[in-house]
């Protein structure tokens, strides 16, 4: 039987055993703090695991609303008709059977006075440390014309699911000929390199099915991540069937018409046949409800334990956390996750938390068999995580047998990532 | 790409309208050096003119920290059909227009 111990129970515990000189067993059953992570992707679901997996006795609670979690790492393949939706989705029954309490609601309220988070059914939970890793939320005020009845006609396909595949039936009704547009917005955002991993992918979809169409990339940025293998792979693959408005030649978009399907830029209106928009974003809302957000929208952390910097015992992993020099990706989160929990059971220990060590990689699929990677080394520096020496990009110019192994690569990463996190 | 702008093909005599420039250009400090010790010379655009016309409404002087594709943009407010001229001046002879033509009704 479980039942919940206050933390001054569990403080008043230790010390009466210690003066009783108790055997190991109860001083590890009264020691054992309850965490509650409120999340249950790459971050938060590889958190939990970590820390069960670390401390048996540790009392594991994963707050989230979705039965099935349904990854965005290959949903661009979804989107270009070479992967079925299914591939991507995962549940939660391997974390239950590892001991962790998975409670299928949303986080409504956080009380960080009393260390509890409330659930949309009303039940409440507390904690001794709290793990927020509730990913992103988008930013509509930063886009005018664009919220969630407007991304059921210009889909962002942004959270992979329902608008993953609404994205590829309006590519699959497009005729023969039309423009997909995408508007990419500028960084911080989730998973910088896919966007253009997208314009890959839509484009091998219609060099195959309708030739005679196009993409036009509205870009926020100047540049971006492994620029260089993308626009040579463009170039090799798909001839000028990508057109790429930068920044500095007026491609930000300010705002959305959704009845006119229009994209308006600081210099132009464009009226593409499919409107792929991804707009600005901030942390997961629940970040911002448990003050952990700043003026940013994400939220400030310590590098050594991700712990917030703005509410005391609430730690805040992945896409949410303004994580520095990392890139907000799934590899990123899944290795904060890890990180988080080890500093959590030192925490709770009464034991110094180490200095974590963090490993990103980020492969890209620009047409089937043709990939290439990005892999970072990051430590904590000062208030933010730095990248370190030990990174490698692709190299520019490879042979095709380097891009076919590494597409192979991603796809054992991506098999390797989610039985990790969910098998 | 010269230039972009974007003035309101139509408006309502008395409105304020937004203009929006934004053209290619290094905006190379003078500040930086190359791997073996040489100065980069400066090389920047050192003025904008806006004239609305003929009539100079908007000037900004622009400096080294601005960075490379400078974009400004500025309201005015519209009072006749015509034409908007722009010119950008910068170091060793550098010199750009463009225009745009506005109907106010």
């Amino acid at each position: 039987m479980n039942v919940p111990v206050t933390r001054r129970d569990a403080v008043l515990g230790i010390a009466a055993a210690a003066t009783l000189l108790a055997v190991p067993s109860i001083l590890r059953a009264q020691s054992a703090g309850r965490v509650v992570v409120v999340g249950g992707g790459f971050g938060g679901a590889a958190c939990a695991r970590a820390l069960k997996r670390a401390d048996a006795t540790l009392q594991i609670t994963l707050i989230e609303p979705n039965k099935t979690f349904t990854s965005c790492p290959f949903s661009n393949e979804v989107i270009a008709g070479l992967r079925d939706i299914e591939a991507q989705q995962f549940g939660y029954e391997k974390l239950k059977a590892d001991g962790i309490t998975v409670v299928p609601q949303a986080a409504t309220t956080i009380d960080a006075q009393k260390r509890s988070v409330t659930a949309a059914d009303g039940a409440a939970f507390a904690y001794d440390r709290l793990v927020l890793s509730p990913g992103i939320d988008f930013h509509f005020e930063a886009l005018p014309g664009y919220d969630d009845a407007t991304s059921e006609k210009m889909p962002h396909a942004w959270k992979a699911g329902a608008q993953t595949l609404l994205l590829r039936r309006q590519l699959e009704a497009m005729p023969d000929g039309g423009t997909v547009a995408i508007a990419i917005p500028a960084n911080p955002s989730r998973c910088p390199p896919a966007p253009y991993e997208r314009a890959s992918l839509i484009a091998h979809y219609l060099k195959t099915k309708k030739p005679r169409s196009k993409v036009l990339i509205l870009d926020g940025k100047d540049s971006f991540s492994q620029q260089r293998l993308f626009e040579k792979a463009w170039k090799e693959l798909y001839g000028d069937m990508i057109e790429r408005i930068a920044l500095s030649q007026g491609g930000r978009v300010t705002s959305v018409d959704p009845a006119t399907r229009t994209i308006v830029t600081e210099f132009g209106n464009y009226t593409p046949d499919v409107a792929n928009v991804v707009p600005p974003q901030r942390a997961g809302r629940i970040a911002g409800i448990a003050s952990a957000a700043d003026a940013t929208g994400w939220c400030p952390i310590d590098p050594v334990t991700f712990e917030s910097k703005l509410v005391q015992n609430i730690h805040v992993i992945g896409d949410a956390c303004l994580g520095g020099g990392i890139p907000k990706s799934a590899a990123a989160a899944s290795a904060q996750g890890k990180a988080c929990a080890a500093a959590i059971v030192n925490l709770l220990a009464g034991r110094a938390p180490d200095t974590p060590r963090l490993t990103g990689v980020c492969y890209n699929i620009v047409a089937p068999g043709y990939g290439f990677s990005l892999a970072g080394n990051y430590q904590p520096k000062g208030d933010i995580f730095a990248e370190i020496e030990g990174g490698a990009t692709s190299p520019v110019d490879a042979p095709r047998e380097l891009r076919a192994r590494e597409a192979t690569e991603a796809e054992r990463w991506f098999q390797t990532i989610t039985a990790d996190t969910f098998g | 790409m010269a230039a972009l702008i974007n003035v309101p093909a139509k408006a309502r005599r008395g409105d304020v309208i937004e203009i929006r420039t934004l053209t290619s250009h290094i905006m190379e400090t003078g500040f930086r050096h190359t791997a073996d010790g040489a100065l980069v010379p400066r090389d920047i655009i050192t003025s904008f003119m806006c004239r609305y016309n003929g009539t100079e409404i908007f000037r900004a002087d622009l400096f080294p920290a601005i960075a490379a594709n400078p974009y400004l943009s500025f309201f005015t407010v519209a009072k006749e059909s015509g034409k908007f001229e722009f010119e950008w001046i910068g170091d060793n002879g550098y010199s750009s227009s463009a225009s745009a033509m506005i109907t106010v009704e």
